[in-house]
């Protein structure tokens, strides 16, 4: 009989299955057998057997190292210690093949040779090795250009989507920021001296394909200030059924211009009577319905940058939060001396008052968005205000009233 | 008055080798820590002198649910806790 009958289950399915794979680097590698057999045990015993932290990692680095154990060594020797290496993925996920042959050839030489790419920090992820196998493997990488990537109380990983190599949706250069912030935050990645973790992603325009808005302390999303720019003739083509809706992308093969796209637009800033297709465009909230459905009629418009969000986490100390307006609109050119500058003072305000695991979203919560303002030295833009019946308050700090004394105006024309 | 450099570096040690076992402190405790003694130390210092610790192998991170800066220890979760 098996040794592993319960999720041998797994293979039976109609879809790919990881316990095939697995069983396929089991022929080679002792510690696949033994993640499948632990595996099996954990889905007997209904709990998990790994242990994680510790002390384990590389010289000189806090970051990158996971420590991983088997509370059952004995009974699963080969996954004794099965320790985690994140290897920073270049910008957007664009290999070489050979990049890739020397990684699996790294990663059979030092570890079990099971690989996840990519892990949702964005990183490359090897998955299991031994503490004395940790300073060669990360040698080797070292040597052929890699790094490691973050995690602990550090900054992650930064990650992007592909932004302008393939989609003509970016409104800035998405592998260019991904890249810089990744290099002007290496002291901080491999050195973990925050409350807790801080995640950077960045996506091109509002479809926001990394779902930086529910996933990154810091989210920067691609969006225009000027007009959606119209293709009149390929409305009316969209309209006709000459091209199909969403690229190809859907399983419609004609769209109805006003029920499919003006009609569902959310903040109904859109009209069309069958020939003209209108946009108010001040009441657009860039949404990216529209231009999703019909991209060869309707494209973002040519002022463009970004919007940065704060404070997304999944449940750590408080619940669950979504990444919350901060700067409504920044140019994103490089070299981004002031995205950086306000990510460093939002660093410094975090760690200076943040509690042990307090994500910087939990923190603006608990101190207010007006300490967070002054804290990091933002002005508070209206486009903050995201519950307009519960927040619409602002509490002015004493030398507001000296500033206004000296003739200081709030909006500003 | 702030320290120089080797005189930092010893400072954050013996923080470090005092809460050892008692409480684990984080890089950020140990910057509070220094800039109550010595008010004017410039907070870039303090990051390279925990580098330096950590560089030359004196101390250690670890991560229990966050991250601390240790002496070197036994491997806690290595066998059974
Ligand atoms: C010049 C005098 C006043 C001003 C400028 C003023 C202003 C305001 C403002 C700006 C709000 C918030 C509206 C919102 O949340 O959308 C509000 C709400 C409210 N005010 Fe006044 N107010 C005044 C006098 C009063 C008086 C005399 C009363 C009661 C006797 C009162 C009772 C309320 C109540 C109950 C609410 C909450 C309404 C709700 O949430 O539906 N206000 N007021
Ligand atoms: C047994 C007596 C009362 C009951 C059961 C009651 C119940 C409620 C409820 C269920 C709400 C809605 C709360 C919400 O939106 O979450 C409310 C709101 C309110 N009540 Fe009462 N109420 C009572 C007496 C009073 C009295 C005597 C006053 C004023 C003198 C008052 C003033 C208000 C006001 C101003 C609001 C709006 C608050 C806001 O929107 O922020 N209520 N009440
Ligand atoms: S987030 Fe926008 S720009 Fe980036 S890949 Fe997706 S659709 Fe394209
Ligand atoms: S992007 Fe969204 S809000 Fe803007 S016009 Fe199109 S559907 Fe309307």
């Amino acid at each position: 009989m098996s040794d592993t009958p319960l999720i041998d289950q797994l293979e039976t399915g109609p879809w790919p299955s990881f316990v095939k794979d697995l069983k396929r680097v089991a022929a080679r590698k002792p510690a696949a057998k033994d993640l499948l057999r632990q595996l099996d045990r954990s889905y007997k015993d209904k709990i998990t057997h790994w242990k994680h932290g510790g002390i384990v990692g590389v010289l000189g680095y806090g970051s990158g190292i996971i420590g991983r154990y088997s509370d059952l060594p004995d009974e699963f020797p080969g996954v004794e210690h099965f320790h985690t290496v994140r290897v920073n993925q270049p910008s957007g996920w664009f290999y070489t093949t050979q990049a890739l042959r020397d990684l699996c050839a790294i990663w059979d030489e030092h570890g079990s040779s099971i690989l996840n790419v990519h892990g949702s920090t964005g990183d490359l992820i090897f998955l299991g090795t031994t503490t004395d196998q940790l300073e060669p493997c990360f040698a080797k990488l070292t040597a052929k250009g890699w790094d490691l990537g973050g995690s602990g109380s550090a900054m992650r990983t930064p990650s992007c989507c592909l932004g302008m190599a393939r989609c003509e949706y970016s409104c800035y250069d998405t592998m260019d920021l991904c890249y810089q912030v990744t290099q002007e935050f290496q002291f901080d990645m491999h050195r973990p001296s925050f409350p807790y973790k801080f995640k950077v992603k960045c996506s091109g325009c509002p479809n926001d394909c990394v779902a930086s808005v529910a996933r990154a302390d810091l989210s920067v999303i691609g969006v225009w200030k000027d007009d959606i720019r119209i293709d009149h003739a390929a409305v009316a083509a969209y309209q006709a059924g000459e091209i199909k809706p969403r690229g190809g992308g859907s399983p419609y093969d004609k769209l109805d211009v006003k029920a499919d796209v003006t009609d569902l637009c959310p903040t109904a800033c859109m009209s069309f009577d069958g020939k003209t297709l209108k946009i108010d465009n001040k009441n657009c909230n860039h949404c990216m319905h529209c231009i999703s459905l019909m991209p060869q009629a309707l494209r973002i418009g040519t002022e463009t940058g970004a919007t940065l969000l704060l404070g997304s986490h999944a449940p750590i100390l408080e619940g669950a939060q979504m990444s919350w307006v901060i700067v409504p609109f920044m140019p994103m050119e490089s070299p981004y001396d002031e995205l950086k500058e306000l990510t460093a003072n939002i660093h410094e305000w975090w760690s200076e008052n943040g509690k042990n695991r307090e994500r910087v979203g939990e923190l603006m919560l608990r101190l207010g968005m007006r300490a967070f303002f002054k804290g990091v030295g933002l002005e508070p833009p209206a486009q903050t205000v995201r519950t307009p019946r519960a927040n619409p308050f602002f509490f002015w700090h004493a030398e507001d009233f000296e500033a206004e004394a000296a003739g200081r105006k709030y909006i500003k024309l | 008055m702030a320290l120089d450099k080797a005189a930092l570096v010893e400072f954050i040690y013996q923080l470090v080798a005092k809460a050892q076992g008692k409480k684990q402190l984080k890089a950020m405790d140990l910057q509070k820590a220094v800039l109550k003694e010595h008010p004017d130390q410039n907070k870039n210092d303090v990051k390279f002198a925990i580098k330096d610790l950590i560089d030359t192998g004196r101390c250690v991170y670890t991560y229990f649910g966050g991250s601390f800066v240790e002496l070197p220890h036994e491997e806690g979760a290595a066998k059974k806790v």
